[in-house]
């Protein structure tokens, strides 16, 4: 295992994490992409500019999130005791808006007058729309066809929003058709377009800004836990797609020893089946949308297709930290298949009154698990990275139930 | 001499420019695609561009996109594109071939095997789409020592010093993306093209050729008059897929269609 100081000067400054990350693009996108890195260095020094996120996170955004004690649910489990980070009560209802607010803001200083976004579940394409409509930007959201239609309730917030959003039908129709569009756009608008990435990949130096925005979970989440528990966390646990709401859970903590960190994954039928979104659990290190990491690939090189119940997590890459953070061993990335992720939707739904997004439900069952294996004197801060209310859709048409 | 230079060494000899046709290797069939490179260069082709399909190629247009969906359907493979040339080469010694495609197919095989693979079935040159030369250098010496040359893309974004850095990592000819945009895509403007390939010329004597929306003889011939070389994709693999169930007709068309960027050019 490497030095934990390793993990907080990464990335390098051709944004390698270890041999995870890079900037593989095509090389017209390579000069913004320099500029955006240059605009990025100058800015995150800049006192003004963190006053401005800072000042946006509290007033717009709802900041800080409460770390809540479960503890119906832990009493129910019997084990560790589970504190929720409760990020789906952020403005938008998902922790994708902390990353947003500052990359608008990015958008803003750079004068570009345009943005694009990419999403799975919506999520993102919401918290794109919500800040660009503030700041008079003209927004554009490349969504899979096949998330259009599970997210239909999204698709039209960002409509109403002012957005316009474009059905990616080429591929797989998801996540990643939907990026390799936003790509596209990207290159051809690249002079007055800020493109807004919505995970911690892509080239660099996207996963490292996505990061840094997002540590906000998990700075709170630290102090949080130290004023309301008296101690620091034994365990944290976060659901992974792309992976930006468990980078900032866990970045802030890495070099805290005692912590524990538990990434989940979707185990989407079961990782057995081949039908899943868990390249860190199953796939191996390639290169795809700008950087490389573990991804779910044939044994051509061609990506394929995953399942997930989610569609936030149904996504073949991952950030290239997360593969960083593997092969040193310091974060545990593990699986929870649909049926946990839905029964976990269900158990925190009934027994707290919190109705969680399939996304984070998939951290739940995970912590459901590994709680019951703790002491009841142990703290497990499980990530609530958005709230399920988007998802309401999809678990009626699993029971059956038309709601039209 | 590599059979790449050899062929602009010839051209410039001769007063001529290059035309570089570019299709996907497996479209709209495997069995097809030797007979295509066949036609290309009995009909005019100086050197062939050969795609290897890439389920996600973000750098390309719907044209090329849907092209590479057509090969994947069959199951075409890195292996079998290299394959092709290989079996291109049995009647063809003279014309370069130099593969175009994305990084993880290659990554997947090693750089060195690929290399070995590629340069023992006669390809001449490999331009990764997605390869910065900056992080190239692994590839690059596998390449070269294999006696095949890196080609790299120069686009209408690529600051001057970026345009250094590239050229010295560049072999063969280089390839300048003539808008901001994928393949397929807009008109390019001449002017444009004009100025950024005097910036070029000022930092190498590599060949330069010039693609992405050059669709018709009228504009081929007028970016002729600024480069060594012209690449046109699309509009060939449009006629591909226009054609797919009549492979007669792909055959007759595009020996239609590259016959007439060869008036276009040489005129």
């Amino acid at each position: 295992m490497a030095n934990p100081s390793d993990f907080l000067a990464t990335p390098d400054t051709l944004g390698n994490f270890g041999p995870y990350g890079g900037r593989f693009v095509s090389e017209t996108l390579m000069a913004a992409l320099d500029e955006l890195e240059e605009m990025y260095e100058r800015l995150s020094k800049d006192p003004a500019f963190q006053e401005e996120f800072d000042k946006d996170l509290a007033h717009y955004v709802g900041r800080p999130s409460p770390l809540y004690h479960a503890e119906r649910w832990s009493k129910k489990i019997g084990g560790a005791q589970i504190y929720l980070k409760r990020e789906d009560l952020n403005h938008t209802g998902a922790h994708k808006v902390n990353n947003t607010i500052g990359q608008a803001l990015l958008a803003k200083y750079s004068g570009k007058s345009r943005v694009i976004a990419e999403t799975g579940a919506g999520q993102h394409g919401v918290a794109s729309a919500t800040v660009a409509a503030r700041l008079g930007l003209k927004c554009e959201v490349y969504m899979g066809a096949e998330d259009v239609q599970r997210q239909a309730l999204n698709v039209y917030r960002m409509k109403l929003l002012g957005a316009t959003v474009h059905p990616v039908t080429s591929g797989t129709k998801t996540l990643k058709d939907a990026m390799n569009d936003a790509l596209r756009d990207w290159v051809t608008n690249v002079d007055d377009t800020f493109y807004i990435i919505g995970t911690v990949a892509g080239p660099h130096p996207y996963p490292k800004l996505v990061r840094d925005f997002q540590c906000i979970i998990g700075r709170e989440a630290r102090q949080q836990c130290l004023d309301q528990v008296g101690r620091l966390p034994d365990a944290l646990v976060a659901c992974v797609g792309g992976g930006s709401n468990a980078i900032g859970l866990f970045h802030p903590m890495l070099s805290d020893e005692s912590i524990k960190m538990y990434g989940v994954e979707a185990g989407g039928h079961g990782i057995e089946t081949g039908e899943h979104a868990a390249p860190l659990c199953a796939g191996k290190p390639g290169v795809l949308h700008g950087n490389r990491t573990y991804l779910m690939e044939d044994e051509a090189g061609q990506i394929i297709g995953t399942h997930s119940v989610s569609a936030g997590l149904d996504y073949p890459g991952v950030g290239p930290e997360h593969s960083w953070l593997k092969d040193c061993g310091r974060v545990n990335y593990v699986a929870a298949n649909d049926q946990e992720a839905l029964d976990a939707f269900r158990e925190l739904t009934l027994v707290e009154g919190i109705m969680p997004a399939l996304e984070s439900s998939h951290a739940l069952a995970y912590a459901g698990k590994l709680a019951k294996e703790m002491s009841k004197d142990d703290v497990i801060v499980v990530n609530l990275s958005g709230r399920g209310d988007k998802d309401i859709h999809t678990v009626a048409q699993i029971d059956g139930i038309g709601i039209d | 001499m590599s059979r790449i230079q050899a062929c602009f060494a010839e051209l410039k000899a001769a007063n001529k420019t290059a035309l570089i046709p570019f299709v996907t290797a497996g479209d709209p069939h495997p069995q097809h695609t030797v007979d295509i490179m066949h036609t290309l260069a009995n009909a005019g082709a100086d050197i062939i561009e050969l795609g290897i399909p890439f389920s996600d190629p973000m750098a390309d247009g719907p044209t090329i996109q849907l092209a590479d969906e057509r090969a994947l359907e069959h199951g075409v493979t890195i292996h079998d594109a290299i394959a092709m040339v290989k079996s291109f080469r049995e009647t063809n010694t003279q014309t370069p071939v130099v593969l175009m495609g994305y990084l993880n197919p290659i990554e997947v095989v090693g750089y060195e095997a690929f290399a070995q693979e590629a340069k023992e079935a006669g390809v001449d040159g490999v331009l990764t789409v997605d390869m910065p030369p900056e992080a190239a250098g692994d590839l690059n010496a596998a390449l070269e020592s294999a006696g095949m040359d890196p080609i790299f893309l120069i686009a209408p974004t690529t600051t001057e010093a970026r345009i250094k850095t590239i050229v010295s990592a560049a072999k063969g000819y280089l390839y300048y993306v003539s808008l901001k945009g994928i393949t397929g895509a807009g008109h390019l403007d001449t002017d444009d093209v004009s100025a950024k390939l005097e910036t070029i010329r000022k930092t190498t004597d590599l060949p330069i050729a010039v693609g992405f929306g050059i669709k018709d003889p009228e504009t081929a011939g007028l970016v002729a008059k600024l480069a060594e070389g012209v690449v046109v994709g699309s509009a060939l693999v449009n006629i591909v897929a226009e054609n797919q169930d009549q492979p007669a007709q792909i055959i007759e068309k595009l020996t239609e269609m590259v016959g007439s960027l060869r008036q276009g050019i040489d005129n």
